[in-house]
């Protein structure tokens, strides 16, 4: 069978059992459990509606319970036991990550990571809307900004592999090195620097996102409290960090938390560029490089990368609640 | 409004400018990407990409032939033009071109500028003029074949789709050349399964069901989240909220392990539920956002004229929640399309199922590690879809990016 039609007929059977399981779920309810009819008409419909929520919620709750609440103890479970999974070691796993230096080294650059790429990304995403707001073809540089969203990471770090080639007749930095009498250099074996080299790929990737939320903030502000700013003698300048900058702080704080759970995520650019050697490994890659060998391992890291984002899940937990009625 | 009343039109200027330059910053690596995607190896190799509109100096063989052999005043004379020999001709079509320089070893491919008269090594002289014109002289027959002439000639530029057959059918050119010789299509080879358009084929397989099926399920539930009364629902919006966040490597080692057992293992219906599972609370969550903003009459009206949930949701809520299911799409869509790590975990590492992503980064960015050709083509037919898909569909995307986080 040719791959392309083997394809469509799994897409067709996955996505048919789907609209099925709710189309004959509700009728099993409406005309076979309580139906609307007969002479208990009033309580069945009572009972069908205190079931029905759960009707349509069961998937949804299944698949959240098993692939996200389930692999939380999951992980922590086997990260208790040893490489083959056969023996509880407690925290051994954790004891002998915490003295692995490549461990230290990824969590120390990942460190970096949190630091600068969203910093990095709202800072470079609110000028970008800020500049662009009165722009006649502000709505096209935004686009083009916003474009590398759609380019997958390891696509991204293609396109900069190229630019950052040690051949000045493919790379551009060297081109432009050498265009100035400079010798060439392995941008990628800079020690130190080179972390910073790809944090760019992912602040590239992630200033559109920035832009477009701040940019929607932006134009959200009420015009009276710049009118009245403009009409007490403000400058450009004042009136972008006194009015508009703490009436956004907000929405600059989800942007900065969401692309801060990104970076904990993320683990392509490093995969794809270094392989997290010359000093640039990353606690994702550094768990990537255990999967399928130590899975003991690999869920300690796991479960460190998921006690850093703690803090933020809970603040997001209680951000909600404040906003539900 | 305009709120730069007391601003200098100077201002205005450097706001322009320092826009465009971003946007070029932006734009560049990626037009680089794209323009070296359809240049020739050996050009890729001579020069960079941002000179891909002007030509580029590269070397050639080809021979003085014996069968053009002349006695001329007791000196035997071959003369011709070496744009004109086979081995040349098929870069420059129309019998013209530049010489620069030009050699008789390969070690030195352009020892000598063009016009000049120099020493053969196995005896008598050779000129070759800057239109390619060349004549070698010898008392004595020229042996064998002829002498060789190595050139280095202007090459226009040359833009070609033909990375994009090597690369989408795993053969070079020779190689498609004589396969189409043996009697097979162009499409036979595509579906041979040795070049990147089976994996193409595999991404498109992964990812239609994994956007689908999570918007379908996420739908319902929003829907019950939104608009029905039932123990426990705060609980379970702060529970989603929270999800939201949940790293996904914590999810690999036992979904995978939990996989095997039950005998999914690494396969396609793996990826799907993984996918599924995974997108689940972005979408519960941006739906859930939407669908509570849809006006309470309606739906209170139709229940009052006797309409269950069920219906309520799939001919008033559903139709009405369109633009926010659209934008939850294009999420899910670019981001199982994008995703290296999901389909490096529930996918058999065999090269018949792997995903575009994966045999980039494993096979190509591996074996190919230098041939920017074969790199650069590879990296924007998977870019490609999701760079569509971004540009017709933006309008949606910027919408739901709005609704999730802009209170």
């Amino acid at each position: 069978m040719s791959p392309l039609l083997q394809g469509v007929l799994t897409i067709l059977i996955g996505v048919g059992g789907c609209v099925g399981y709710f189309y004959a779920s509700n009728l099993f309810l409406d005309k076979v459990l309580y139906p609307a009819s007969g002479p208990n008409i009033g309580r069945n419909i009572n009972r069908a509606n205190r079931i029905r929520p759960w009707l349509f919620l069961m998937p949804a709750v299944l698949a959240l319970g098993l692939y996200l609440v389930y692999p939380v103890v999951g992980s922590f479970y086997r990260s208790l036991f040893n490489r083959a999974g056969d023996e509880f070691i407690w925290f051994g796993n954790y004891t002998s990550m915490f003295g692995d230096a490549e461990f230290r080294e990824a969590f120390v650059n990942n460190l970096l990571w949190v630091l600068v790429v969203p910093a990095m990304s709202t800072f470079l995403g609110l000028l970008v809307a800020q500049l662009t707001d009165r722009l006649s073809w502000g709505n096209i540089a935004k686009s083009l900004i916003f474009m590398p969203m759609a380019i997958s990471f390891v696509g991204a770090s293609l396109i900069w592999k190229m630019v950052y080639s040690n051949n000045p007749d493919i790379g551009l930095i060297n081109a432009i090195i050498v265009f100035f009498g400079g010798e060439p250099v392995d941008i990628m074996l800079i020690p130190f620097w080179n972390n910073f080299f790809l944090m760019v790929i992912l602040i590239w990737i992630q200033t559109g996102f920035a832009m477009v939320i701040l940019s929607g903030a932006l134009r959200g502000i009420p015009e009276e409290t710049i009118e009245a700013a403009i009409i007490d003698g403000a400058g450009p300048v004042q009136i972008f960090f006194k009015i508009k900058v703490p009436q956004i702080v907000g929405t600059i704080m989800v942007v900065w938390t969401t692309i801060t759970i990104l970076v904990l995520k993320v683990f392509d650019i490093v995969y794809t560029m270094t392989s997290g050697n010359f000093g640039t490994q990353i606690l994702p890659s550094y768990m990537m490089s255990y999967m399928f060998r130590d899975d003991g391992r690999a869920t300690a890291v796991a479960f460190v990368i998921m006690l850093v984002v703690l803090p933020v899940m809970i603040w997001n937990i209680v951000q909600a609640r404040k906003e539900m009625r | 409004m305009d709120n730069n009343a007391g601003t200098k039109s100077s201002l205005g200027w450097a706001v322009n400018i320092s826009v465009v330059v971003l946007v070029l910053l932006w734009l560049i690596p990626t037009v680089g990407l794209l323009v070296s995607s359809f240049r020739d190896r050996d050009q890729i190799s001579a020069s960079g990409w941002w000179q891909a509109p002007f030509s580029v100096d590269l070397t050639f063989r080809g021979r003085a032939s014996t069968s053009g052999m002349e006695q001329q005043n007791g000196l035997y004379v071959i003369e011709g033009n070496i744009f004109a020999d086979a081995e040349v001709a098929d870069r420059f079509p129309d019998g013209e071109g530049t010489v620069i320089a030009f050699g008789t070893r390969g070690a030195a491919p352009s020892q000598y500028t063009a016009g000049e008269t120099v020493e053969l090594r196995r005896g008598g002289t050779l000129t070759v003029n800057t239109d390619g014109s060349f004549r070698a002289e010898n008392a004595e027959e020229f042996s064998g074949q002829g002498p060789r002439i190595y050139i280095l000639a202007e090459t226009p530029p040359d833009l070609t789709l033909n990375n994009y057959a090597t690369v989408l059918t795993g053969k070079n050119e020779l190689e498609r050349k004589n396969a189409i010789e043996q009697g097979q299509t162009f499409r036979q080879l595509l579906f041979a399964d040795e070049g990147l358009f089976i994996n193409f084929v595999n991404t498109f397989t992964v990812t239609i069901p994994a956007t689908i099926i999570p918007i379908l399920i996420a739908a319902f539930a929003a829907y019950a989240l939104a608009w029905m009364e039932f123990p426990g629902r705060g609980l379970l919006i702060a529970a989603v909220v929270g999800l939201l966040v949940v790293p996904l490597q914590l999810a690999l080692v036992p979904l995978l392990n939990l996989h095997n057992q039950v005998g999914i293992g690494q396969s396609f219906v793996g990826i799907w539920l993984a996918h599924t599972g995974f997108g689940l609370p972005l979408a519960i969550y941006l739906l859930r956002n939407y669908m509570v903003g849809l006006p309470r009459d309606i739906i209170e009206s139709a229940k009052v004229d006797g309409a269950t949930d069920f219906q309520v949701f799939m001919k008033i809520v559903l139709p009405l929640s369109f633009p926010a299911l659209a934008s939850f799409a294009i999420f899910q869509f670019l981001w199982t399309w994008n995703d290296l790590l999901v389909a490096k975990v529930f996918l058999p590492s065999s090269a018949e199922t792997k995903v575009m992503t994966v045999k980039i980064a494993d096979d190509l960015l591996g074996s190919r590690g230098g041939d920017w050709d074969i790199l650069a083509t590879a990296a924007f037919v998977s870019i490609a879809v999701p760079l569509i898909v971004f540009f017709t569909m933006q309008r949606y995307l910027v919408r739901g990016l709005l609704a999730g986080s802009v209170k």
